[in-house]
Parts: C-alpha cells; structure tokens; sequence
C-alpha cells in the first residue's frame, strides 16, 4: 500500500489531545471521572440487583409468619446446592408446613436466583444487600432461619414494583381461593339442604297417613 | 484466624496514625503551625549571640528576591562569622553544606511531590482519583511510600554478588546527585560553575549505565541479566542523541558551560519573543530530540521495555526490595530532574523569564516551573502511549534520531551563518524538517505501516 | 499421563541446548487474561518453541451439567465466557429449545438481539483495553474502555439483576420484562457509545508506537485459519466472510442491516480494527432494535422451567459469540439431565493456532498476539 507522506509523530500527538481532554475534563462533571469514594458515598443499586436471598415474613411473627411451607423446592433445583431445609414435624410425626431449620450457605450460593424462580409460594426473595464481609466462613457466612427471615414491609424497600407485584398475585390467590372456598361451603351446604329436604320426602312417604278415628264418635 | 496482636511500638503510635488518618487537614496544620512555633523559637535564641545579624539577613534577602538565596547565604555565614567567630576554613565548610543541604532539601521535597504528583495526574488522565486517602489529596503518600520501603526486609539472593548487589543502586544514584550541582538556577546561582559543564554532564550519564550492569550482573538471575543487557543497549543508543542535541547548542554559544549557555538566551526580540533557542527551527527540533532522548535515558515511557510490567521480566531492578529499590527509585526520579534541569538550560532559557514584564519573579522560580512544566510533560507521554518493543527502540535511535541530530546541527550552522535574516530562518527550517519527513518514510517502510482500508462482505 | 513438557514433539528437529533459553510465561502474569502458562523456547529474542498450558481454571461444567437439570446449568453457562454471559445464555438456550422445540415470541427474540449486541459492544471494549494494557499504555484506553462498559454493565444490573452472570434467558424466551426507563437508558448509552468509538480512533489508531507494534505481527493466512477451524474476528481478519448471524440466520438477524467487516493482512492490527468496526456495526443493529421493540409477551406459554424433559434426540446449536463461534451439543434422554452436554469453546479453538502465529516473533510480541486473540480462560478451561 502506497504510504502517504504523514508526518511522523502526528498520531502520537493526536493520542495526547484526547488524554489531555481527559485529564481536563475529569475536574468538570462526572463523565470523566465517576469513581464513588466507597465507603462514604454509597451508589444507589437498582431496584432489580440481586445478591443472596432471603425469606419474606407477613405481620410481625417473624417465624409464624414465614410464607415458607418447607416443600423443599428450591433445596431441590439449587444448582450448587446450598440450601438445607428440615420440615416441622407435629407430635404425631405429620408434617406441617413450617420448616425447622432454613440454611442457606453463602459461601457457595451463586446468586443465580433459581430458588426465586421455582418457588410456588412467593417465600423467598433475593435481597440485595453484599456487604456480608467477615473473618470466617462458618459462623458468619451460613445463614439461618433467623437471618434470613425479614419483614414484607423490608421487601417493599428494596424492590417496591417487584413487592407490590407479588403482594398482588398473593391477594388475588387469597381471592380465588376464598371464592372457592365459599362455593365449595355453598355447594356442600346446597348438597345438605338438598339432601334434607330428601330424606324429609322420604320420610313423608315412608310413614302411613294416621286414621280418622275421631270421626266414627 | 488472622493474629490481633501487633508490636508495642505500633500500639504506642496507633492513636497518632489514627488521628493523622482521620482529621488529615487538622493534622496538616498543626504539623506547620508546630514547625512554625519550634522555628521561631530556634531563630529567637540564636539571635541572642548576635544581634540584629539574623534580621539584616533576612532584610537583604527581602529587598532583592531576585538573589534571595545567595543573599541570605552570605547574611547567615556574616551571622556566624561575628556571633560565633567560625574561622575562615569554618566558614568555607559550612559554606559548602549549606549549599548541599539546600539542594538535597528542595530536590528532596521535590522528588516527593514529583512521586504523588505523577501517580495524581496518570490517575486524572484515566478517569480516577490518584492516592488520596492518606492525608488530604494524598499529600502524606510519599511519606507512607518512604516508611513502607524502610520497613520492608531487604533480601539479597543466595549466589548473589553482595558487594555489587550493594554498590549498584548506590553507583546509580550518586551521578544523578552530582548532575545537579552544576546546574545554573538563577542568575550566579549555579552551586558550582563549571567551564565543562556538558562534558561532565554527559560523564555522569554514563557512569550510571555501570550502575545499571552492576545491579544486573550482581543479582544472579538470568532474567535480571537480560533486562540490564536490554536498558544499557537503549541508554548507550540514546546518549547520541542527546550528545547531538546538546552539541548544536554548544556550537551556537561558544561555550560548554551551562551558565554560558543561559546567557547567551538573554534578551527579547520584538521586545516580547525572548531569544531562547527552543524557539529557532533548529532549536525546537533539538529540544524535541532532546527530550525524546531525555525520556530514554531515565528509562520512562515509551522507552520503559527494561521495566516493563507486562513484559518478560522486571528487568535489572527484579531482585531488590527494600530501601536499595526505594535508591534505584529515587536515581531514576531525580536522574529524570537534572536531565529536564539540562533541557532547562540548554533550551528554554534557563532562569530567564518569557515575557519582559515577568520578570519580576525571580529567575529560580522560573527554572523550576519550567523543569516542572516539562516533568509534567513527561508524565502526560507516559499515560498516553504504549511501550516501544526493543527493535523499535534501536531502530528509531539510530535510523532517525542520529540523522536528525546532524540535521540539527547543519541548521543551527546555517541559522548561525545567515546572521539572522529571514533568509537563514527559512533555510533553517527546511534543513530541519526535510530530513524528519524523508526519515519518517525509511523508519515505517522498515515495519510497512500503511493506513489501511476494510472492507466489507458482499451479503 | 501426559508426557512431561520437555518431551513433547518440537517443531524443529535441531534445538541446540547452548543459546536457547526456556522460560514459563505465567501462570501468573499481568497480562495473560487468566490463568494461562506459556513454555516458550527462546533463541535471543526470537521464539522458536511455544506450547500453552492450560486448565489452570477447569471446573467439571459439563459434568456437572449432566448431573443438573437443564434449568440448573444456566447459570453455570453465565460463567464460561464471563464477559458475554448473556451470549453464553442465548447459546444454551437455543439449544434446548432445538432439542424440546419450544418457539420463542417475537419480544423475546427483539430483547435477545439488542442484549447480545450489547454484549458484543462490552466485549470488544474491554478487549480494546486489555490489548494496550498488554503493551504497556498504563491503563489509559482500559479506563476509558471500561467507563463506557459499565455504562452497559449497569444496564445490564437494572435488568437481570447481575452486571456479568445474568442468567437471563430461558427456554422459550426471556425471564422478565424491561423495567421503566430502561429503554430510554439503553437509548442514551447507545447514543453515546459512537463518541467513544471516535475517541478512542482518535487516540489509538494513527498512534504510530502501536502501529509498529502490531502491523505485521502474528500473520495468520486464512487458509491456515480454515484448516483450524478458528472463527468470529479471529478468522475474519484473514479475510474470511464468515459470520454466523450472516450464514445461519439464527434469531432475527436477518431483519437488520448490517455489514461484516473483513481484513486482509491477518495480523494483530487488523484484528484490533476488525473489532472496531464491529462495535460499529452493532451500534446499527442496536438502533433498528431500539426502534422496533414491539409488544407482547416474552416467555412462551408452553416453556417449563422446572421439571423439562426432552424427547430422545440431539442439537447442536451456535451463535456467533463475541469470541467467535460458540456451540452447545445436547444428547437428551428423557431424563431430567442431559445425556451429553457438551459446550464448543471459540476461545479454545482459536488458541491452537497460538505457536503458529509466534514462532519467529520477539517474545514481546506473544503478549500481543495472546492479548489479539481475545481469549477468556473460562471459556478455554471450563
């Protein structure tokens, strides 16, 4: 290729324009200069930013008030496998749907948010919280049922269209279950009365009419 | 687990770091006003042997801060003549060490300020802070810098060569000490004033390259070995350059010492344009050379490949720790200084001012701005292009450089000879630029560069 | 048991001992994009032997696929090419849906081509300033690189969750919506990405240091590129029209316009521009997707997440990853975990070529051809 006659050292020159642009404009405005001197200022994460979950409580009673049944969902498809769920089990050994012990282990959670994806009772959530720092990685980086459990209301701070949403979907669940719930009381209650009034009728035919006795006097 | 405990000594300074970390601006200002109260005290004590001699001391350097320092030598050696009653050789000595003490001082302070400023500005062209954590916009860094190199332990290699491994960054720093007395920062303000002050000037750079095989060979590591070989090749390459550069100067003002050279830049042309050879054709393109040669002799980018990072090795400097790598660091710094102090002298005109109505600031203030005005200039290269690979390296020194040298010098001939008509500018120029283009061409068809064109696909 | 290094076959049969000096480049090094070892063989300056050494970062990921469900492994895809997860993704999730046969709606397929461009945007970015920080520009162009890629990364935070394991596209579509104000965001980065391209043109091309340093180095035919089966901008800075949006239509690209710059030379310089004029291009596509994003919904309704099992049967899909061409091999048998999964690493592929493109170079230029190869150790490892 022809080399046309440029004058050496031009690049170089031109390369040094633009560091010059850079070294002025990074005392003017932000653009060139957006390094957020962490810890004193803190940027604001967006509202979708997802680091490790956490367990969501209705009311006040952190533990009664977890959504989590403890159907062991999430322990199951957890690609690196770090959650440990046992289930509450009553006197008679039945089931119920709590869960005793909800470990999730910090050090190997991917943040992949399948746990989120999977579960069918909006129980747990990804919080975005990652300042978990600390000098050992058992005590302080498996966390339990009491760490993980927080309030909805904390869910609404983090993630407010994502809670609204769910909160949504958990009110219309309610609905239609109630609405169920009272057809299916309606339809047991039709059924009863349907079934009394029944067996009022056959009782009316199976008993003889009474003679008029009275009359022949 | 990670041990809490920590050295007592530690424990009994600890709340002082604290203090210092977390008020930095407090922690400036009672370090001065501390300075201040323990000065005055100094000073008010002193005066008692004699006097009214401080004071006139002071008082004369006043009235002419144009020869402030030499004013206020001369008071202060009156001081101890007649407070103290020095002997004459008493005098002489003292004499000697003010001087040195004064240069170590400010060059000191400035090699500090030069290690923050250049992390500062590298870190703005890149879009971040530089240090500024410790002390308020990271002023104390180069003193954590300092403490952190004397703590660390200093580890010479088993086979290593003890006395060359110590010798090396000693044998480099010492010629870059003595560059800077031959200096001329202010009108007879040169600590020494050498009738062959190039010359020497020129010695000293070559003696630091024995430095640079010292530290290689005496390291017994292969990889320090190469890197040593690599860096002597490009300084020895490079001295030319500079040797040519400086030699037009030379030739132009008949003289090889620096204070002459400085002298015969005084006056203005146009009564505005100051006659300082920077700003003839054959003077830029030798400053130009000069300060590319300059960037090449301290080892600084482009020409870095002895200290590359991302290179093979770390180069001559690998197996040092401690405080000999805080002196190889420190030759490199003020080795940087007393070159720019050089291209100072020879080509901005030294202490001179630019424009006749600024002359009013004394001539060391200028010298000095204009030697930090072309550190800065070294350090913007430096974040702004990468590093030159070794063949390039020679290449460009001795295809371009050594033939633009004595281009330069045939136009400063030229220039010289014209008697300064515009006849002698214009030939001057075309002398100088005739060959940059022409050698411009030979260097890229060596590495066929061309400005290539893409295309694109068809579908 | 491999054979130990010094008897592996050398390329030339007289290797004299005396002169030749033999050293390890990594695995630690500044400059060598991850773990990776080189043993290079040195006459003086010039290279005469090289063979990588890898796996330095190997992770079981295609074993542990096949214990997983399908599901699980996504986010494991996020981590083989970690600058381009969402690539990684898209790649995997075409795959599955080859195999289940699942469609995927006309949002989704829109929201996978703006979120893969802007991947490649990232990438190339980064790939910018790696490449002078190899050559030792003290991290200017990688600071300016990398302020215009988090510009992206954020965008990428505000939808997925994740600024680089975004885990994000699912087998029949995408896993959630754009949120408010994230169309108009990606607009504004989009708007400003072509002032950083000029800006950095401005400051690296004409730049005569780098072009001496890279014109002429590492020259790769494009035969010999061919034979090896390298691609993406590797083989199209030999001068091959290769590109897969062009040849497999996958997704949508056949609804854009855009062109596929090619080389002539082969060498580092040309591959550095390639990827230039790549950003370029995919800039072009990024603004016909801004513009035509049209409604509707982004998973399809008949995709399972849970519980998916294929039906007896084989894929092999591939995207053309910033990289170069990433595949995904699936044998399925009903069972909730693949057969065999098996993922084509570009990053691998084109490193074969490694020793051919060095030998008779300076050591200083390894560095370079490695950093112009654009290679992630995840990738190659697995």
């Amino acid at each position: 290729m022809k080399n046309p006659l440029t004058l050496p050292g031009l690049g170089i020159l031109k390369g040094m324009a633009v560091t010059a642009r850079n070294l002025v404009g990074s005392y003017y405005g932000t653009k060139r200069l957006h390094t957020i001197s962490y810890p004193e200022e803190r940027l604001a994460l967006p509202e979708n930013s997802r680091n490790f979950p956490f367990l969501v409580y209705d009311g006040e009673d952190a533990d009664g008030g977890l959504r989590c049944t403890a159907c062991r969902i999430c322990e199951k498809e957890c690609p690196p496998q770090v959650i440990t769920i046992v289930p509450e089990r009553d006197e008679n050994g039945k089931l119920t749907k709590h869960p005793t012990v909800f470990d999730i282990d910090l050090n190997a959670c991917m943040s992949c948010q399948i746990c989120v994806e999977v579960c069918p009772f909006e129980s747990i959530k990804m919080d975005s919280a990652f300042e978990y720092s600390s000098f050992e990685h058992v005590e302080s980086l498996v966390l339990h049922k009491s760490d993980l459990a927080k309030p909805n209301s904390y869910y609404h701070d983090i993630k407010p269209t994502e809670a609204t949403a769910v909160d949504a979907n958990l009110e219309a669940e309610r609905q239609r279950k109630a609405e169920a719930a009272a057809k299916k009381e309606a339809a047991l209650q039709a059924k009863k009365a349907a079934a009394a009034a029944k067996s009022a009728a056959a009782d009316a035919e199976k008993t003889p009419p009474t003679p008029d006795t009275d009359a022949s006097d | 687990m990670l041990p809490t405990e920590t050295q007592p000594q530690t424990q009994r300074i600890r709340p002082a770091l604290n203090f210092a970390a977390r008020r930095p601006w407090c922690t400036l200002a009672l370090l001065i006003a501390a300075a201040l109260v323990v000065g005055t005290g100094v000073l008010f004590l002193l005066n008692l042997k004699a006097p009214g001699l401080l004071t006139a001391a002071l008082m004369d350097a006043l009235s002419d801060p144009g020869q402030a320092p030499v004013l206020l030598k001369q008071g202060l050696l009156n001081y101890l003549e007649n407070g103290w009653s020095f002997a004459p050789w008493m005098l002489e000595l003292t004499s000697i060490f003010m001087v040195i003490g004064t240069l170590l001082a400010v060059f000191g302070v400035i090699f500090a300020l030069t290690s923050l400023v250049e992390r500062k500005v590298l870190a703005r062209i890149q879009n971040r802070f530089g240090p500024n954590r410790v002390g308020p916009w990271g002023l104390f860094q180069p003193l954590a810098d300092a403490v952190k190199m004397l703590i660390k332990e200093d580890i010479v290699p088993t086979g290593a060569d003890k006395v060359l491994h110590l010798l090396a960054p000693i044998i480099m720093l010492v010629p870059a000490l003595l560059v800077l007395a031959i200096l001329p920062y202010g009108p007879g303000m040169a600590p020494i004033e050498l009738g062959v002050g190039i010359l020497f000037f020129f010695a000293l750079g070559a003696t630091t390259e024995v430095g640079v095989f010292m530290a290689g060979w005496g390291s017994n590591n292969k990889y320090s070995l190469i890197g040593a070989m690599r860096s002597i090749a490009q300084m020895i390459s490079y001295e030319i350059p500079l040797f040519l550069a400086a030699l037009s100067v030379v030739m132009l003002s008949g003289s090889l010492s620096p204070d002459a050279i400085v002298s015969a830049q005084s006056g203005y042309a146009f009564s505005f344009v100051p006659h300082w050879f920077v700003f003839t054709p054959w003077g830029f393109a030798g400053f130009v050379l000069f300060f590319t040669a300059a960037l090449a002799e301290s080892n600084r980018s482009p020409f870095d490949l002895p200290e590359g990072e991302s290179e093979l090795v770390a180069g001559h400097m690998t197996e040092y720790s401690g405080f000999k790598y805080a002196v190889f660091f420190m030759a490199e710094y003020i080795g940087l200084l007393g070159i720019c102090g050089f291209a100072v002298a020879l080509f901005l005109g030294g202490w001179h001012a630019p424009l006749p109505w600024l002359e009013w600031i004394p001539g060391y203030l200028w010298f000095f701005i204009k030697l930090y005005s072309l550190v800065l200039l070294a350090i913007w290269v430096r974040g702004t292009v990468p590093r030159m690979r070794g063949d390039h390296l020679m290449g460009f020194a001795w295809k371009f450089m050594i033939p633009m040298g004595f281009a330069i010098i045939l136009a400063a001939a030229v220039w010289h000879y014209a008697g300064g008509g515009v006849l002698g500018w214009v030939a001057s120029a075309v002398i100088v630029l005739m060959p940059y283009l022409a050698l411009g061409r030979v260097v890229s068809i060596q590495y066929p560069a061309s400005r290539r064109v893409y295309r694109f696909s068809e579908s | 048991m491999n054979p130990p290094v010094s008897d592996w076959p050398t390329r030339s049969a007289d290797l004299s001992d005396d002169g030749i000096l033999e050293i390890s480049m990594g695995p630690q090094h500044p400059s060598t994009h991850g773990v990776f070892r080189m043993n290079v063989k040195l006459d003086g300056e010039t290279v005469v032997w090289l063979k990588p050494v890898f796996g330095y970062l190997h992770r079981n990921h295609e074993k542990l696929a096949e214990k997983m469900s399908y599901l699980g492994s996504m986010p494991y895809t996020d981590r083989l090419d970690y600058f381009s997860s969402l690539s990684n993704n898209w790649a995997y999730a075409l795959s599955v849906e080859k195999l289940t046969g699942i469609e995927v709606p006309e949002r989704a397929e829109y929201l996978r081509v703006l979120l893969a461009e802007l991947t490649r945007l990232q990438n190339h970015s980064a790939f910018l300033g790696f490449l002078l920080g190899d050559m030792g520009a003290w991290g200017s162009a990688l600071m300016y690189a990398f302020r215009e890629r988090d510009l992206i990364l954020d965008l990428f935070e505000s939808l997925t969750g994740s600024r680089m394991m975004c885990n994000y596209m699912r087998f029949g579509g995408c896993r959630c919506d754009l949120p408010e104000g994230w169309l108009g965001q990606a607009r504004k980065v989009v708007d400003g990405f072509p002032a950083f391209l000029d800006e950095m043109e401005q400051l690296l091309v004409g730049n005569e240091i780098l072009v001496a340093r890279t014109q002429g180095v590492g020259v790769l035919a494009g035969a010999d590129a061919i034979n090896a089966g390298l691609t993406g901008p590797m083989l199209r800075a030999s001068g091959v029209d290769y590109d897969i949006r062009k040849v497999d239509h996958y997704g949508i690209y056949d609804r854009f316009d855009f062109r596929v710059p090619l080389g002539e030379h082969g060498d580092t310089y040309d591959r550095f521009m390639i990827r230039l004029l790549e950003m370029r291009e995919s800039l072009k596509i990024l603004d016909a997707v801004l513009r035509d994003l049209p409604e509707g919904p982004i998973l399809d309704p008949k995709s399972k997440s849970r519980g998916l099992r294929p039906p007896v049967g084989e894929a092999y899909t591939r995207v053309e990853a910033p990289k170069g061409e990433l595949g995904f091999y699936l044998i399925s048998d009903k069972s909730p975990e693949p057969y065999r999964y098996r993922v084509r690493p570009p990053s691998l592929i084109n490193l074969t070529l490694l020793e051919d493109m060095c030998l008779g170079s300076k050591i200083a230029d390894v560095m370079v051809i490695l950093g112009s190869i654009d290679i992630v150790l995840g990738e190659v490892d697995r």
